[in-house]
């Protein structure tokens, strides 16, 4: 019984048939959910076209939207991921030069797997296998800023346009802020430890994945992911139907708009200290945006809450020295900074 | 005696693997020592750079996420 059960679940086709049918439900479902949340809000005893029902509205729509959308992209980047792995990584950027290989490091960010936990070794495995530290930068800056999860919702729930360019300007801040370090030439300023360390070169064998492994894998990082940031999400969205009820638009595109210049360096430094899970910052920018807030600044926002993280520095701080941390958030941040003027300047 | 190093510095994956690989050794009754390494140079050093990584007897077998059950089993009858 117990092996057939697993046969079954070894199949491909039992995967293949089970995402298809998976997927059918999903649309079905998903093209329901705006008018479930207007019925359902229609029945409640509370005044129609209220603050307090624009705001259920909102959250009884967003909610199943934001987690289905959530399952769907996480389980295909879980897929994607499977051809991806550090250590290949590695030897890819190794023979590379700065320039293209700061072009080729963000590139590969975005792609390869890696838990925060992982970041100080493949720091030290990177820089003793003689990638540039400049080269090593664009990958660690762009691992956390292009976040597939964050450029998934963002393109479900902003539209294509937002998170394409959110992808294309996170890859330049990347690029631009690991070759700009690349050129200060810190490399003495690394602890010293890490600048003595010859790493020695490991010859896994890499077990042949089969599509099942990748299906498996792919439905893992659901389980593990989404299962993490669930109760962020519900968060967010609680605080963006707040937002998209209750805060008057006349306001926030007057404080928060293009036109006040102060409002992407206030973004920026509110970001910072801010560690969110960037499913959780999605929903509030959607409604942040739908109230008149500027995109430049809400950009801003979101790269400096995703790849300015302080426990991140904190635990960088084995491999790098303080002047070095500096210098890394000061880079990152003028780059971000220039995003959102950027943005502003063009899109108001 | 086999001599199993568990790299990582600390993450709920490390401690999950550190158990996986206790278990499973108990399991088949082969006898383990299990030493968790956490020193992020002692862990460079072995060219590890995705963690957890399981090393048995000099040899790195695996790095990055969890191992799967029947890769423990194949690796500690090895």
């Amino acid at each position: 019984m117990t092996t057939q059960a697993l046969g079954f679940r070894r199949s491909p086709v039992a995967w293949i048939g089970g995402i298809a049918v998976a997927i059918v439900a999903w649309f079905a479902i998903y093209r329901q959910l705006e008018d479930f949340s207007r019925a359902a809000v229609a029945r409640m005893p509370i005044p129609q076209g209220s603050a307090l029902a624009s705001s259920i509205e909102f959250f009884l729509y967003d909610t199943p939207k934001v987690l289905m959308l959530l399952v769907l992209v996480v389980f295909a980047m879980g897929v994607v991921r499977t051809f991806f792995s550090p250590e290949h990584t590695r030897a890819m950027l190794a023979g590379k030069r700065e320039g293209l290989g700061n072009i080729a490091a963000a590139g590969l960010g975005v792609f390869t797997p890696f838990c925060s936990c992982s970041a100080v070794p493949l720091f030290v495995g990177f820089v003793s296998a003689g990638i540039p530290l400049g080269v090593t930068f664009s990958f660690l800056i762009a691992a956390p800023m292009i976040n597939e999860v964050a450029l998934g919702l963002l393109f479900a729930l902003v539209g294509w346009r937002v998170a394409l360019t959110y992808l294309a300007f996170g890859l330049a801040v990347a690029i631009v802020s690991g070759w700009v370090i690349g050129r200060l030439h810190l490399e003495g300023w690394l602890e010293e430890w890490v600048r003595n360390v010859r790493a020695g070169d490991i010859d896994l064998q890499p077990g042949q994945m089969s599509w099942v492994d990748r299906f498996e894998a792919g439905w893992n990082a659901v389980k593990e992911i989404v299962g993490k940031v669930w109760y962020w999400i519900i968060a967010g969205i609680a605080a963006g139907a707040f937002i998209h009820g209750y805060v008057p638009a006349e306001l926030l595109s007057r404080i928060m708009g293009a036109d006040a210049w102060w409002s992407v360096p206030a973004a920026v430094a509110l970001g910072i200290p801010m560690y969110s899970n960037a499913a959780g910052i999605i929903p509030v920018v959607e409604a942040l945006l739908g109230k008149g807030m500027a995109l430049g600044t809400v950009l801003a926002f979101m790269m400096s809450v995703i790849a300015l993280s302080l426990p991140e520095m904190i635990i960088l701080r084995k491999v790098l020295s303080l002047k070095l941390i500096a210098v890394f958030a000061a880079v990152v941040a003028c780059g971000i900074l220039a995003v959102g003027f950027l943005f502003n300047a063009l899109f108001s | 005696m086999r001599d199993i190093k568990v790299l990582g510095p600390g993450c709920a994956r490390c401690k999950t693997t550190e158990e996986m690989v206790k278990a499973e050794a108990a399991r088949l009754g082969i006898d383990v020592t299990v030493e968790k390494i956490t020193d992020y140079e002692a862990i460079a050093k072995f060219g590890v750079i995705s963690t957890p990584g399981i090393v048995i007897d000099g040899n790195v077998v695996h790095a990055g996420g969890l191992p799967k059950t029947d890769d423990l089993q194949r690796w500690l009858q090895a």
